[in-house]
């Protein structure tokens, strides 16, 4: 990958709201040029987005995460492109993944609660003609997310304030 | 009571930094540019293979000059990063920080009114340490507009006949000056000639930016058997606290070094020790990603300097900017004082490493962005007023 290219998203996956002058100041670079990186990735859906990363569990907001999965049958020509496409379409479905190993795809969706999850299960993704079995696991709690420990233990700068 | 203490240490003066330090302590709220360590902790693979060494009972002493299979690493490490081939058995000492090092090479090589030329300014402990060991420290002043380099000129103007020892520390602690190959080669050819020993602090080493790679003085040809390198995993692997460093050099220095080692420490850490055998072998990757982060930081701090107005030379290692305040007209210590007590941010002032650091202060930038955004608004409006 082009270094400037590198450089820019090692930054930007880490801190999202970095804006292109920020950016030029650290990379010693300068804004316009940093502008058009970040304009030339998008289009080319190297960034596919801008996310916060909410620790949920915090809020009162109620909702249940599920991984759940899959066995499929690849179809003839298309693999397994055209079934992820079909169950990641849901609006609830948040992640999937083609895994190697004991099954195919690792779903993972949100639901308001167990019974939407199970609903969706049974009512959706089950009687797609090319899914086999699947295997549902509820997500009890997150402890990291993105790289990032939801609960820091402590913020606190542990280093004398000075120091030679 | 008559006091105890000899006269050396009771007219020894004491870092520069300490009064800061307890003035800073002492106040609530203070931002700090103050430190001399990464705000990286120790990597989580390096501080479990420490907890494992516990558990299982790697509490005793290791050998004087360190766990060999450590010592090994060490030998491989300064080969793959420095291009410097050292035995592990008899070429590596395993210390208790690089700061024991200075002590133990000095003590080791110094006869009383041996001279020792010191490039400053440098670290706090380097004129200490020299003094301690009956040494007479001879300064030489590296220069803002040399980018704080040692020139073959400063160097040629201090040696005589007692000069035992040219003593340097680069990546440099407080200026974050680098010395380039072309650089060193120009000290290197004064010196191939002349009975000198070179000490070369190198523990700031990981840290250079800009593309720049650090080259040792000791990788030049004919200074290899003339040069100690002094190194440790304070800096790089962010291990401050583990208290350890080591120095590599000529095999009748090491197993000098290693004798005053054996009777005043035995050895270092044995669980350190362990920790740093996994350091060697797994954190290139995390250097690497800590090189970035402080590269992007000092960019930032040079950018925020310029925008206040504050002269600063670009320093390409370390983690430390030394900006100039002579425009303010206040001495260093002046600055660093009514920094603290109108905006409640810490710097350390120039003349803790030396007296010509005076008209300069020493900003760390090992914080997070935004720590140093808000040390940035504060020095701003300090400055302005």
């Amino acid at each position: 990958m082009d270094k400037t290219r590198e450089d820019i998203l090692f930054f930007l996956e880490k801190d999202s709201r970095l804006t292109a002058k920020d950016l030029a100041v650290m990379l010693g670079s300068d804004e316009e040029k940093i502008a058009a990186e970040l304009k030339a990735m998008k289009d080319e859906q190297i960034i596919r987005g801008y996310h916060t990363l909410i620790n949920w569990d915090k809020t009162d907001r109620e909702f249940v995460t599920a991984l759940i999965e899959v066995k499929v049958t690849p179809q003839r020509d298309k693999g397994f492109d055209e079934i992820a496409e079909r169950i990641y379409r849901f609006d609830e479905v948040k992640a999937v993944y083609l895994m190697s190993g004991g099954y195919d795809l690792t779903v993972i969706m949100e639901g308001r609660s167990l019974k939407d999850i199970a609903a969706f299960v049974s009512d959706k993704l089950s009687p797609l003609e090319s899914v086999l079995s699947t295997a549902t696991h509820f997500v009890l709690k997150k402890y990291k997310d993105h790289g990032i420990a939801l609960e820091k233990k402590s913020s606190k700068d542990e280093r004398m304030i000075v120091s030679p | 009571m008559k006091s105890f203490v000899n006269k050396q240490i009771r007219e020894l003066p004491p870092s520069g930094i300490r009064k800061y330090f307890d003035l800073a302590s002492s106040m609530k709220d203070v931002v700090s540019l103050g430190v001399g360590e990464p705000d990286f902790y120790t990597p989580w693979n390096i501080r479990e293979e420490a907890i494992y060494a516990l558990e299982h009972k790697r509490t005793v002493y290791s050998s004087n000059a360190g766990i060999l299979e450590l010592r090994k690493e060490i030998s491989k490490y300064m080969n793959r990063r420095f291009g410097l081939k050292y035995k592990a058995e008899t070429q590596v000492l395993v210390s208790v920080g690089a700061s024991e090092d200075i002590d133990l090479v000095m003590r080791a090589v110094l006869e009383p009114g041996d001279e020792v030329l010191l490039a400053e300014p440098c670290f706090v402990s380097y004129k200490a340490c020299i003094q301690m060991a009956g040494g007479v420290p001879v300064i030489i002043t590296t220069k803002a507009e040399n980018k704080f380099r040692l020139t073959k000129e400063e160097l040629l103007s201090k040696i005589t006949d007692k000069t035992k020892i040219l003593f340097i520390g680069y990546p440099n602690n407080p200026t974050g000056a680098i010395m380039e190959k072309e650089d060193l080669e120009e000290i290197a050819q004064v010196l191939r000639d002349r009975d000198i020993l070179v000490v070369s602090d190198e523990i700031y080493a990981e840290l250079t930016y800009g593309g720049k790679e650090h080259v040792s003085i000791a990788s030049l040809p004919g200074m290899y058997e003339k040069t100690l390198v002094i190194n440790g995993f304070s800096k790089a692997f962010s291990m401050t606290g583990w208290r350890l460093g080591f120095a590599c050099g000529p095999e009748d220095l090491i197993d000098a070094m290693t004798k005053i080692h054996q009777y005043i420490i035995m050895c270092a850490p044995t669980v350190s020790q362990y920790a740093a055998i996994e350091a060697l072998r797994s954190g290139d990757t995390s250097v690497t990603a800590m090189r970035k982060e402080f590269d992007a930081r000092r960019r930032f701090m040079l950018k925020g300097f310029a925008d206040i107005g504050l002269d600063c030379f670009e320093p390409e290692g370390a983690f430390y900017l030394f900006p100039s305040i002579q425009k303010t007209g206040l001495s260093s210590d002046e600055f660093c004082d009514r920094l603290l007590r109108e905006e409640k941010l810490a710097v350390v002032p120039g003349t803790a490493f030396g007296e010509c650091g005076d008209g300069f202060i020493r900003c760390s930038y090992a914080y997070s962005i935004d720590n140093l955004k808000e040390a940035l608004v504060r020095l701003g409006r300090f400055v302005s007023k």
